[in-house]
């Protein structure tokens, strides 16, 4: 499959104030997202998940190596604006990335900065909000909305340009359980319908469980690398560089430690249950 | 306490007034104030009284809602009253007690002034409650396009306002937190001298100055990565379009202003 992004040797390191050295992020980083994938990306708090996203449509550029977006050097000025509109960002706080005071106005504004004529934006914008599932409230003030949804209108603003691959910041950082639900489920539905690329940085391993490829960052670094079953059943590590595997892989995990012999990729609770059951001996079960 | 400002408030509706171009209620206020404040005579300000009763009724705003926008104007208008009376010594002399004069002139003036302030805020009012925040933004920077040749920045003032408006609700919500997580650690808002309680509102505003400046950044972040970069080559989703309404009601308020303009002139 081809690639959509791509760090190639990427390094960072946040300027120093006056004559003290800058802080590095990276050194040298690579890793590359394939088109059409759903991604991903965990680590403690100033591992550089949020440094990384920011790579991705231009915010921040490369102190040194590269960063490809849709084949497009990230750090070319004239080409910003397409790396922008094939790379759209979700951040973490909801309030502070609604630009309008109505839904529909909000979702508007990215088109209506491409320069699209009216009667497309029109389309775009009751399209994205019926893909998010806030069709219903075009024309509600975004303050009074829940924080789920107020997250999902960001995402329908995003998704109302078009681009070809979505990163998300932490979506969920600061929503409910139900918000977060709400808000996996549109992303994990756009990736699958509309085969938009998702970047996911997060802090919970429920929602990189529902992933297709789980990457680690620690210190900058990749930790590892592969899908959810790979990357968590590597519960020592895990914990090394302070994070947690899904519960029930932990659960596994502690059993392991009391003498069990169970396999740690299992992450539905139903393949977790069974796999506990059969190793308890319910010689009963057909 | 805090949610109780009405500020730019807006009554979601669908009547003939709603559905104006905003550009067209814009001028239409624009000319109702310049003949407000032509209008010399009682028939001035019968005829605009009776447009402005009729824009009301039409709009279905209720006049409640109106009234109670103008509570805050009491002390100016009894002022305004007062001093207008007092101090205006016009015509036959009606009352004078201690040196206190108050003439037949005077009596007409105050009045005048009065009905005119009333009639002014009723009518800014109708305007702010049957348009939408961004529409009215929208009704401005269009209006004020012509300026951009002379390098205003027109685009910029109006995506300012937008948001603002926008973040209001957004900063009072906050300064109620605020304000709750400093009284949750002792802090007093309600006893004390006016500087005691002036000296207590600092803690309010560093906490919320430092937060609205966050957002602002956090805000540009998110505006650049929707790939904001100014009006030039901007569209809308919205285009404002003048429809048979806007033409009778330009019709409309050319005669009126016309009118009173030329009772004005006969002096009446």
């Amino acid at each position: 499959m081809k690639e959509i992004i791509s760090a190639q040797h990427l390094a960072y390191s946040y300027p120093g104030v006056d004559d003290t050295p800058g802080i590095a992020v990276f050194e040298d980083l690579n890793l590359m997202v394939e088109e059409g994938s759903f991604v991903a990306i965990l680590g403690t708090n100033g591992c550089g998940k949020s440094t990384l996203a920011k790579h991705f449509n231009s915010i921040l550029l490369p102190t040194g190596g590269k960063v490809y977006v849709c084949g497009i050097d990230t750090s070319l000025e004239e080409r910003i604006m397409s790396v922008r509109r094939n790379v759209g960002m979700v951040f973490q706080n909801p309030d502070n990335q609604i630009v309008a005071n109505v839904v529909e106005e909000d979702v508007a504004f990215g088109p209506e900065n491409l320069g699209i004529a009216s009667p497309e934006i029109r389309q775009r914008v009751d399209r994205a909000l019926k893909q998010v599932g806030m069709y219903e409230y075009r024309n509600h003030a975004p303050h009074l909305l829940s924080g789920g949804q107020k997250q999902r209108v960001a995402i329908a603003g995003v998704i109302a340009m078009e681009p070809r691959c979505i990163v998300l910041d932490e979506p969920t950082a600061m929503l409910d359980p139900r918000g977060r639900q709400e808000v996996m489920d549109t992303i994990l539905a756009l990736n699958r319908e509309k085969g938009i690329t998702v970047v996911l940085i997060t802090h919970h391993m429920d929602e990189a469980a529902r992933c297709g490829r789980v990457v680690v960052l620690h210190k900058g670094k990749i930790a590892a690398d592969g899908t959810p079953e790979v990357v968590f059943s590597q519960v020592e590590m895990l914990h090394g560089i302070g994070l947690e595997a899904p519960e029930t892989v932990e659960l596994c995990w502690k059993l392991n430690q009391c003498g069990f012999h169970l396999p740690l990729d299992k992450l539905s609770c139903e393949d977790c249950a069974r796999a506990i059951f059969d190793a308890v001996g319910g010689g009963t079960a057909t | 306490m805090l949610k109780d400002i009405t500020l730019g408030q807006y009554f979601p509706g669908n009547s003939p007034v709603h559905r104006l171009d905003p550009r067209t209620k814009l001028l239409a206020l624009l000319a109702y104030i310049i003949a407000l404040f032509c209008a010399r005579s009682w028939i001035g300000y019968g005829l605009l009284l009776l447009l402005l009763l009729t824009a009301i009724r039409v709009s279905q705003i209720p006049g409640k809602a109106i009234v109670r926008g103008m509570k805050p104007l009491a002390m100016i208008l009894v002022f305004t009253g007062i001093l207008n009376l007092f101090f205006n010594r016009e015509g036959k002399i009606l009352f004078q007690v201690l040196g206190i004069v108050i003439t037949s002139g005077g009596v007409q003036r105050a009045a005048f002034m009065v009905v005119r302030i009333l009639m002014l805020v009723s009518g800014t009012f109708l305007l702010t409650y049957t348009t939408s925040p961004i529409s009215l933004t929208d009704g401005l920077e269009s209006l004020m396009s012509p300026l951009k040749r002379l390098h205003m920045p027109v685009h910029e003032l109006s995506m300012m306002m937008c948001i603002a408006l926008r973040f209001i609700p957004t900063l009072i919500e906050e300064t109620d937190k605020i304000m709750s997580a400093q009284k949750a650690r002792g802090a007093d808002f309600e006893n004390g001298s006016l500087m005691d309680r002036a000296r207590a509102l600092i803690p309010i505003l560093v906490p919320l100055f430092i937060s609205a400046f966050r957002r602002a950044d956090e805000l540009a972040t998110a505006m650049e990565c929707r790939c904001y970069q100014g009006g030039e080559g901007r569209t809308k989703m919205k285009l404002l379009h003048f429809h048979r309404g806007d033409l009778v009601t330009f019709a409309l308020m050319a005669a009126l202003v016309a009118a009173v303009l030329a009772l004005g002139s006969f002096g009446m």
